[in-house]
């Protein structure tokens, strides 16, 4: 077997990379894809908790790096589905601790084992993102419709064309339907004009996401919401199916009108 | 005038974020090549040769249109 690589990215911090993570990966997963999601960002780690496999956790990818356990005692097997493997960051370590020689060389051992590698990279420019794009056969840029995360995404791009990343494309995650038709809310047209990278997908704003990271359950596992279904459109895409992007649509008046009642 | 006052559509905010973000990034895509130093001073070296130029006041922007990259640069002469 030789597995994709796939890093997520983003330059800005808090605009969905974790999240988007978790989503694919387990998407992947559901598909009946051997796949395997690594969180890259050492000493701030935050995938294990939106994927609700905080608890699970005895070792760490930097345990494997430093060679006091076996690639294979880190891993931890989601019970949610067969298909997904998670290898957690050192919470306790910082990203000095990274040995980009033997990052390489788990990644490689990966491929043999996995046919998808997800990587959730740390936000910034730094060295956590420079190891993190260096294995990645694909690349996915995360922005939201804001100057701060588009400048910087456009940056990130740069990046990883002047160091031949040649398969790069974007998510644009929180889009607001009020707020882009208001015209106080770039849309996704303007993002992709900008940024001029092709458009993966797109993923509307939605309070369910914060729902479902409080109970570590990511949005794909409830294939009803909203956001479930845009991962879902985006899981089909990486898998070379060409799905239509989805509409953004505001909440239906009825489905509003229940959720006052229920009284969220 | 008045009327015009009032007729007059208000720019939307994404308008104005699109067109700042436009502006920024063709500078920024700019500084960040690895070779516009070399360029810009080579460049130079060959213009000056011929013309007084301004060196305050040039502008490199590049640009990108679908697949095509432009290279945008701007050289004022010095007023005689």
């Amino acid at each position: 077997m030789k597995g994709t690589v796939i890093t997520i990215t983003s330059g800005k911090g808090g605009v969905g990379k974790t999240t988007i993570a978790a989503n694919l990966s387990l998407g992947l997963a559901l598909k009946g894809k051997k796949t395997v999601v690594i969180d890259m960002d050492i000493g701030l780690r935050n995938l294990d908790m939106i994927l609700g496999l905080e608890n699970r956790i005895v070792y760490d990818i930097i345990n494997v790096m430093e060679n006091k356990v076996k690639l294979s005692q880190a891993l931890i097997r989601d019970k949610r589905t067969n298909n997904l493997h998670f290898l957690p960051a050192s919470q306790t370590k910082d990203k000095t601790s990274i040995k980009i020689d033997r990052f390489l060389e788990i990644m490689e051992d990966l491929k043999q084992k996995f046919e998808y590698i997800i990587i959730d990279s740390p936000a910034g420019i730094e060295s956590g993102f420079k190891t993190s794009m260096l294995p990645a056969d694909k690349i996915i840029v995360v922005a939201t419709p804001e100057v701060s995360s588009i400048r910087d995404a456009d940056r990130i791009i740069g990046i990883l064309e002047a160091n031949e990343k040649k398969d790069i494309s974007l998510i644009i995650n929180r889009i607001s339907y009020q707020l882009t038709k208001k015209g106080d809310m770039l849309s996704k047209d303007d993002v992709v004009q900008v940024l001029s990278v092709p458009l993966l997908g797109i993923v509307p704003e939605n309070k369910d996401v914060l729902t479902h990271a409080n109970k570590g359950e990511p949005s794909i596992l409830h294939q009803n919401s909203t956001t479930g279904r845009a991962f879902n459109n985006i899981t089909r895409r990486i898998l070379g199916e060409d799905v239509e992007l989805m509409e953004i649509k505001e909440e239906k008046g009825f489905l509003k009108l229940l959720n006052i009642f229920k009284g969220s | 005038m008045i009327l015009d006052f009032l007729l007059k559509r208000k720019e939307k905010s994404s308008e104005i974020a699109r067109k700042r973000l436009q502006i920024i990034l063709a500078h920024e895509r700019t500084l960040n090549l690895p070779f516009m130093e070399n360029l810009k001073k080579d460049l130079l070296q060959v213009i000056t040769k011929y013309v007084d130029i301004d060196k305050e006041n040039i502008k490199v922007n590049m640009n990108k249109l679908d697949n095509m990259e432009i290279l945008d640069i701007n050289i004022p002469f010095r007023q005689r």
